[in-house]
């Protein structure tokens, strides 16, 4: 039966994944500005020359 | 693509959505209101930036007002520059402006592409709930000057002030955050584990059985000793002031319940219950959380320095200096700029002073002063440029002593005041009765069991009911009113709102509207062409009842005056081709002495005067209902710093009962809150102004009044949009609803703990039962909880 402590570390260690992935993203501040990245992802990087003269 | 003509023919500002005077002033085929709006379109346009246009209609901030040309010398002076700077290097300076005009995806769209405008600018990066930036430029091709005046030139004035002296702000505290992520891992990992405990486990496997109680038992370490620990520091702060909260047995279940599991594992004889613990631990964080959130682009704290100026021009032999204010010393001598704000008590030396204190006052319009005469800090010049001698300090003026006043100065105490903690006390000594009897029984039939059963009666009965049910309808509340625009500083203030028994309105700015008047003429008619020509002369004045007019009145066309000519604090004559007009005061246009009373201006074509324009103040739209509603349940006051000219009008309003004070000052105010508090009242206090600060400190509850949220209100309980004022009553009403609901689920919360409790004194509490009973019992809190507060606000039509 002791593939089934294999299975239970296997699924601690990913959860733990989870966990350091969650404490890095609050860390970061990803879930500080909720408007900005949304928006941002719809710039061009160089937007079409729209210079109207 | 050309501005959009509307179909009553009103033209748009291409810039700024304005209306148009005229089309004199158009780029590019497109039409602004002012030569700011096109400017500011010509520095976009040739930095190839006009996708700005493109991401939102107009989204310009209108620009008729031009900051003045050298506002940020004082940018120049390292001082100021090195606590205002965040990081620099030999290379690099990093600097967050705070930019309180930033309203759409445009602005971050422009914002960031700030290094086209300024090549000087390395990266910006813009955070949009707080309005900031975070802008690198590089020090040798540019400054911090620079970069504030680029900013300003696309309408982004950045805001500095005398708070940012200070200390730098502390960093967000996510710690909460980080806990409620380790319970959660946790509590997750725990229950999975516990399977074999709940469904039961082949003999001949006993020994897998162990390693999962172990893994569990290891889990809930990080739980015990980081994730529970704001229960412990909360209830060990409240007993050191021999005060017992509802934190105290909370920590104590939690501990107890670890050390049992503990001793079940450690001795072989069970599984613990951890899964209980850690779900707990988890539950309590989540609802905290929610109730502690907190509006990051408002601030409650403010005072005076986030509204006075960081630094001024003082004059030395003729030269302008600018000065960080703190440096200020009696004996400079300021030159105080059109618009600017005093910051230092002086005497006037040199230029008529024609100062609006309506911040600091609530008087309604702007004060003249003459030479010699004694000025205050917080007022703002409105006309042209003065000169003032400073006799005291910016910290010893009237103002600031006003905030530094010793009462204002006791620590914030903890929050003790909740009924939630009285009743978590009941609760705790009938839970600590039914355990003494249960030990007893246990200690003389079968002392073996009395352990197992006193630890299982704290185990199951600590009262995370109540606490969840009263963290979670406070946060629900909190976000239903904050999506009503009514920000409330944190969850007593819904409990205070409640409990309000007297109101105390401030009128300018509060029940009226300080950027409106209504306006009404008395006397010989005016034709077409005279109202014309009223509205053009009073158009170039700067005086806020010239101003009302103009606007009163709307212009049609443009008039040439041959010669124009104001006299501040009398009126403005102008003189076209068939005649002279005058607009102004009573004496200085009838010749006569006295005063009419009220807010007038008289007009005067030639040598005939023909009538006057009535000021009245403009009450919001919805205060006469909202009163009425109010003068049921609340006795209402309202405090003015304006004369008596309203009173007629507001008793009318208030009914009889109302108290109307007028003159107030502003710690009279104060000392009249504090009087009503003496007689036993709960008082709710809304005002607007710096005027209104103490008084809002002073109240049980204090509400400003602000026409958008991101611009600047005294320190307050809560924050309130104008136009949300209407819904006031509504609002309190939420808030009584909010301690019913508290209790009907604690009510709820009981019957499970009855439950538990069967089990618990018999000492023969399994894990199973633990496990159904606390997960479920929360659960149905957290529903009827958030149910009931969103049905409540439903009805209520929030």
């Amino acid at each position: 039966m002791s593939v089934i402590i294999i299975l239970m570390i296997a699924s601690i260690s990913i959860a733990a994944l989870f966990l350091v992935a969650f404490l890095w993203g609050v860390k970061s501040g990803q879930f500080e500005d909720d408007f900005s990245p949304s928006s941002r992802i719809l710039f061009d990087d160089k937007p079409a020359p729209t210079k109207t003269v | 693509m050309a501005s959009p003509v509307l179909t009553d023919g009103k033209i748009l500002c291409y810039h700024c959505g304005e209306t148009c005077l005229n089309t004199k002033i158009h780029s590019a085929e497109k039409n602004f209101c002012c030569e700011g709006c096109k400017m500011v379109f010509q520095i976009l346009n040739q930095s190839e930036l006009c996708e700005y246009y493109n991401l939102n209609e107009n989204p310009g901030i209108n620009q008729r007002m031009r900051v003045r040309k050298d506002k940020f010398a004082f940018l120049d002076d390292e001082k100021i520059q090195l606590q205002l700077i965040s990081f620099q290097d030999e290379k690099q300076v990093h600097i967050t402006f705070y930019l309180p005009q930033m309203h759409c995806s445009s602005c971050l769209y422009l914002l960031e592409n700030l290094h086209r405008l300024n090549p000087g600018v390395v990266s910006s990066k813009v955070n949009f709930t707080r309005k900031e930036a975070d802008i690198v430029f590089l020090k040798d091709k540019t400054s911090l000057r620079e970069v504030a005046e680029t900013l300003t030139g696309i309408g982004y004035e950045p805001y500095i002030s005398l708070n940012d002296l200070k200390e730098k702000r502390p960093a967000i505290d996510r710690s909460m955050v980080y806990q409620i992520g380790v319970a959660g891992f946790a509590f997750g990992n725990i229950m999975l584990m516990s399977f074999p405990e709940y469904l039961g486990i082949d003999a001949s496997e006993k020994g897998l059985l162990n390693v999962f109680r172990w893994a569990n038992f290891g889990l809930a370490i990080p739980v015990l000793l980081y994730s529970a620990l704001p229960f412990y520091i909360s209830s060990w702060k409240s007993l050191k002031h021999k005060f017992l909260n509802i934190d105290a047995p909370i920590a104590l279940a939690v501990i107890i319940t670890f050390i049992r599991s503990a001793f079940e594992v450690i001795s072989g004889t069970g599984g613990g219950y951890f899964d209980s613990m850690t779900g707990i631990v988890f539950f309590m964080l989540a609802g905290r959380i929610l109730q502690d959130k907190t509006y990051r682009q408002l601030s409650f704290e403010r005072d005076y320095t986030s509204y006075f100026p960081i630094a001024i021009s003082v004059l030395k032999d003729n030269k302008e200096i600018p000065t960080a204010l703190p440096d200020i010393k009696p004996g400079d001598t300021l030159l105080i700029h059109n618009e600017e704000l005093i910051p230092a008590d002086g005497i006037l030396t040199r230029g008529k002073a024609f100062i609006d204190y309506s911040f600091v006052t609530g008087e309604s319009l702007p004060v003249l002063k003459d030479m010699g005469e004694i000025v205050y800090a917080g007022g703002k010049q409105t006309e042209g440029n003065i000169e003032i001698l400073v006799v005291k300090e910016v910290t010893q003026s009237y103002l600031t002593k006003l905030w530094n006043r010793d009462e204002f100065k006791e620590q914030e105490e903890i929050n003790t005041r909740s009924f939630v903690h009285l009743l978590s006390r009941y609760f705790t000594f009938i839970l600590l009765g039914i355990a003494a009897i249960t030990a007893v029984y246990w200690q003389l039939h079968e002392p073996a069991r009395m352990w197992p059963a006193i630890t299982s009666i704290f185990i199951i009965a600590c009262p995370c009911a109540l606490f969840l049910s009263n963290t979670f309808t406070n946060g629900n509340i909190l976000r239903i009113l904050g999506r009503n625009h009514l920000y409330l500083r944190n969850a007593q203030t819904i409990e205070d709102m409640g409990r309000a028994t007297h109101i105390v309105f401030d009128k300018t700015g509060t029940l009226t509207s300080s950027r409106q008047q209504d306006i009404q003429y008395e006397g010989k008619p005016l034709s077409e062409n005279q109202l014309q020509q009223v509205a053009a002369l009073a158009d170039q004045s700067n005086h806020p009842l010239s101003k009302a007019l103009a606007h009163h009145i709307g212009r049609a066309r443009h008039i040439e005056f041959s010669r124009f000519n104001e006299l501040p604090g009398k009126g403005i004559e102008g003189e076209t081709e068939q005649e002279s007009i005058r607009l102004g005061s009573y004496s200085w246009v009838t010749g006569q002495t006295g005063h009419p009373g009220g807010t007038s201006v008289f007009v005067r074509f030639g040598d005939e005067v023909y009538g006057r324009f009535q000021f009245s103040n403009h009450y919001r739209e919805a205060i006469p209902d909202l009163i009425h509603d109010l003068r049921k349940e609340y006795r209402l006051s309202v405090l003015s710093g304006d004369n008596e000219a309203e009173q007629e009008t507001l008793q009318k309003l208030l009914g009889k009962k109302a108290t109307l004070l007028f003159h107030q000052k502003p710690e009279d105010k104060l000392r009249y809150i504090n009087f009503l508090q003496q007689k036993g009242e709960k008082v709710m206090m809304i005002g607007d102004g710096l005027n209104d600060a103490g008084a809002l400190k002073q109240s049980d509850i204090g509400i400003a009044v602000a026409e958008q949220t991101n611009n600047f209100t005294p320190s307050s309980d809560a924050i309130i949009e104008a136009k949300q004022l209407s819904r006031l009553t509504r609002f309190i009403r939420l808030c009584r609803a909010n301690r019913n609901i508290v209790v009907a689920s604690f009510v709820m919360s009981i019957v499970y703990n009855v439950i538990g409790l069967f089990f618990a004194v018999q000492g023969n509490l399994s894990p199973l039962i633990a496990a159904i009973l606390m997960p479920s019992s929360s659960l149905s809190i957290l529903l009827l909880t958030f149910g009931s507060s969103s049905l409540i606000a439903r009805q209520l039509k929030l």
